[in-house]
């Protein structure tokens, strides 16, 4: 019940930081949005006993990859005004039935139980970060490393971009 | 256990960053609709990652590699967008047709 009342309330939270992204026009006001669904997140990640993945989810959502966005649109300006007019007349009713449409069967699936499977017999699945760094080690070990040679590259990447010139020059 | 509640708001937060992927024009908010679709994506993988018996704790260690390739790609992406934006004064993505044909 208590476990109900949370998801309401943080799903509600969630929907409203996510709306307000979409249509905030002030790009900064889109950011808080957005933290605000990422704080959210991590509650849901907690009722469903994913506790690392909790605070890796505010570590590095919440905390450096808003940053981040924060820095750069405060970099490129905050003041610009968006056009938001559509090219093509007949876009946005068609986009409002479709999503009425699509609305209507997520909320009728989501209504009955279809959703099958082999559940949890009994023990549920532990999201310490000790059980998840075993597994990470263990299971996932080749997947982990890959992951160490992504963030280099993309590090790499950065600091390229970084130095890159309009003229080709390095430096 | 159901989780059929967490699948329709991950569904529902998915198609919140969908739309936003299309209708905004500022580079950087494509990125941030970007960003919300990975964690509605996420969502999904942690509530069946606590439905099914799950030994090998795939669902949250997948959740954690998504976050990471957010990050990586949150780093390369809001880079090309203050270089762009340092080439051409403006994130509008309706004006980067430099490789259109």
């Amino acid at each position: 019940m208590v476990e109900l009342v949370l998801f309401v309330i943080f799903a509600i939270c969630a929907l409203f930081g996510a709306v307000t992204m979409v249509w905030a026009r002030n790009p900064v006001y889109s950011a808080l949005g957005l933290m605000l669904t990422m704080f959210s997140l991590a509650v849901f990640y907690v009722s469903n006993a994913g506790h690392f993945v909790a605070v890796v989810q505010v570590i590095v959502y919440a905390g450096a990859v808003m940053t981040l966005f924060l820095f750069v649109i405060m970099l490129i300006g905050v003041d610009k005004a968006e056009d938001r007019s559509e090219t093509l007349p007949l876009q946005r009713p068609a986009a409002l039935v479709l999503l009425a449409l699509f609305a209507a069967g997520v909320l009728v699936a989501g209504a009955r139980a279809w959703t099958t499977g082999y559940t949890a017999p009994g023990e549920a699945v532990n999201g310490t970060i000790e059980a998840i760094g075993s597994r990470l080690f263990d299971t996932w070990l080749l997947p982990f490393e890959v992951t160490a040679l992504l963030l280099i590259i993309a590090a790499a990447g950065t600091i390229a971009l970084a130095f890159f010139r309009g003229d080709g020059e390095e430096g | 256990m159901i989780v059929n509640q967490f699948l329709v708001l991950g569904a529902l937060l998915f198609s919140i960053g969908v739309y936003g992927v299309l209708v905004r024009r500022n580079a950087v908010l494509v990125l941030l609709s970007i960003e919300l679709m990975l964690a509605a994506v996420n969502i999904n993988l942690v509530a069946f990652g606590a439905f099914v018996d799950d030994a090998a704790a795939a669902g949250q260690v997948f959740a954690l590699f998504v976050i990471t390739v957010a990050a990586a790609e949150v780093g390369i992406g809001l880079a090309i967008v203050v270089l762009i934006f340092r080439n051409r004064s403006s994130a509008n993505v309706d004006e980067l047709d430099l490789m259109k044909w």
